[in-house]
């Protein structure tokens, strides 16, 4: 628990040197605790009703996301079609909580979703490497959000923050913040590159001192992805942010989760750690795309008795 | 425990290092996921060793490994198929003295009897190493048609095969069902010998170093019962050879197994009704069992 929080978070960002003075002065990261943490918390053995209720959670959670190049319409259609109906021989298997695609094509994810309650979330400010001029970037979110997204994940500028140019990346935040109007913003701290844990700590705070809804671990396109002792460290902030502040904010890991047991890890994880406050589609969420078609296997094992295949979910 | 008695440190004596058995899955050789084992005896009740109780998941991840290599293996040359498996069986000629002690521990065989056995299985890997370009020109062919086509047909790979290896012969057997189902372009998820697993689990180190891509075979040891209703049932599975399943009621009955089988339509071999004898000439039935044959049209001039 954080007891040097001040009672205005105000004070906090009131000039580079408080906002840089109180970042350094969080807690540092027992390295060795989290990842054994992380682990111990990794080996729970979830099984039966309580694995089918995990697996529709964690479907539910799921930002099904296509982030290529090569992406097309015609990819983002069938995409949308398999968020509306995820497993055709299960109607009762529920939808993805939003899809993630590029900006260009959010026009056309949000026609193929219709009234559907799937949302549609879009990279912007400069995905994935976010190194484009702030008006660049706020053009980027306007764009997103004139074509209908109901939530933005930017991405901050790594270079800014790991130089200690903590306002820059501050008053990125609040401006883009206010560029999304009502979409909600995930930030993406892209953890790879932020080299340690306490740095992990320190982006946290900043983005939900600046206004994020929600923190994102990756943004999948570099080598280190979403993790589970960076999980536990986003998760001990967003609960340490609410009881400091009152107010909530989501968690999004993204990149490399792709099999079952992994997305079980992350829901008992942020179960033990910020609590079943969290344990919502509103306040947690999965980036993937290949994890769908695992947790629909496994959904039908369930329901069969029999080991499924990938000859029974849909290509993607 | 040695029957020799201890001696100081620095003397000749030393103690024996004993293998740990393993599964062979994905050209890697893990433990079973579940941790245990189980001992092994010989046909005397003497324990030979403990062996890997391999368990459904364990099954699992092996038909994954194998779904993984099919598209490698099943679209490699014949030609290459063909020296790969030549190169299993000089693999296994190099420890020939060693098999010959495995299999006459495991199936209480004389020294000559054991090394026949061996030496048997060699030249079996030879013959399905000659067969693997030959197939072809056998149960395919060049189609007459009324009509301007070339019009030909080939035996392809049926996929991911689970084979259930013979339950008396260990490595013979195992060999004479394993060899036809990759010689295709099969890949394949074996259950040695519940009873005899080593020499087939031993023979996984022959394979691990015979350029043999990692998931083509890959091989689970434990008690059949327990494995090979999940393969039988399996939607990733292609096909299921029987030959080790029993004929008796239960759930790895072969009528059960066979109704497992039934629902995502996998090709099935059922056994004979006692275990044959494994030196006689197989033929090619045992390779056609686990292919399909594609038809092709291509329009020729005129």
């Amino acid at each position: 628990m954080l007891s040097a929080f001040p009672a205005d978070p105000a004070e906090v960002t009131s000039s580079e040197a408080a906002l840089s003075r109180f970042l350094h002065g969080l807690p540092g990261i027992d390295k060795v605790g989290a990842e054994s943490r992380a682990a111990m918390l990794g080996t729970r053995s979830i099984k039966k009703d309580a694995k089918a209720f995990a697996i529709d959670l964690a479907i539910s959670m799921i930002d099904l996301t296509t982030l290529e190049g090569a992406d097309t319409p015609g990819k983002v259609r069938a995409l949308c079609a398999k968020a509306l109906h995820p497993d055709p021989s299960a109607p009762d298997a529920p939808r993805p909580a939003a899809i993630c695609v590029y900006p260009d094509l959010v026009g056309i994810a949000k026609e193929a979703l219709g009234k559907a309650p799937v949302n549609v979330a879009s990279v912007a400010t400069a995905f994935p490497s976010g190194r484009a001029a702030l008006d660049i970037k706020l053009a980027d979110v306007a764009q997103a959000v004139q074509a209908g997204a109901d939530e933005i994940d930017m991405v901050i500028d790594r270079g800014a923050f790991l130089s200690g140019r903590y306002q820059q990346v501050f008053d990125e935040i609040v401006a883009v913040k206010a560029a999304c109007g009502s979409a909600h913003l995930k930030v993406i701290l892209e953890t790879g590159e932020l080299s340690t844990y306490d740095n992990v700590r320190r982006a946290s705070w900043l983005a939900m001192l600046a206004g994020a809804d929600f923190i994102k671990t990756s943004t999948g396109k570099v080598g280190t992805n979403a993790t589970l002792p960076v999980t536990l460290i986003m998760m001990e902030a967003v609960r340490d942010f609410r009881a400091a502040t009152g107010r909530q904010i989501g968690v999004k890991p993204a990149g490399g989760i792709r099999t079952t047991k992994d997305a079980i890890k992350y829901l008992v994880l942020v179960n033990e750690t910020a609590g079943p406050d969290w344990l919502t589609p509103d306040w947690f969420r999965l980036g993937a795309s290949s994890l769908l078609n695992d947790l629909l296997m496994q959904r039908q094992k369930l329901a069969t008795g029999r080991y499924s295949g990938p000859d029974y979910v849909t290509v993607d | 425990m040695s029957k020799e008695p201890m001696r100081a440190a620095g003397s000749s004596a030393r103690l024996a290092v004993n293998k740990t058995y393993k599964l062979y899955i994905g050209g890697k050789f893990p433990r079973s996921e579940s941790g245990r084992v189980y001992a092994v005896t010989d046909t005397k009740d003497r324990q030979l060793a403990n062996a890997p109780r391999g368990t459904r998941k364990d099954a699992r991840d092996a038909v994954v490994a194998a779904r993984k290599a099919f598209g490698g293996w099943s679209g490699a040359t014949a030609f290459n198929r063909g020296q790969v498996l030549y190169r299993i069986a000089e693999m296994l000629e190099a420890r020939r003295e060693e098999f010959a002690g495995e299999v006459a521990a495991a199936e209480g065989l004389g020294r000559n009897k054991a090394l026949a056995a061996v030496d048997a299985s060699v030249d079996r890997w030879v013959w399905y190493a000659g067969w693997t370009d030959k197939l072809a020109q056998v149960a395919g062919g060049a189609n007459p048609v009324a009509g301007p086509y070339a019009n030909w047909s080939t035996p392809e790979p049926t996929g991911v095969v689970a084979v259930l290896a013979p339950q008396k012969s260990s490595l013979l057997g195992l060999t004479s069902v394993v060899a036809p189902v990759i010689a295709t372009g099969n890949t394949a998820v074996v259950v040695a010998s519940e009873r005899a697993p080593l020499p087939a689990l031993a023979f996984a180190e022959v394979l691990g170093v015979s350029d043999v891509p990692g998931g083509v075979v890959n091989l689970l040891s434990g008690p059949v019962a327990e494995i090979a209703p999940w393969l039988a049932a399996h939607q990733d599975v292609n096909a299921i050879d029987l030959a080790g399943a029993s004929h008796n009621t239960g759930v790895a009955s072969v009528r059960d197994l066979e109704i497992a089988a039934a629902d995502n339509l996998k090709r099935v071999l059922r056994p004979e009704a006692k275990e044959p004898d494994w030196t006689a000439d197989p033929g090619p039935h045992r390779m056609l069992a686990f292919t399909e044959t594609r038809t092709v049209w291509h329009p020729s001039g005129n």
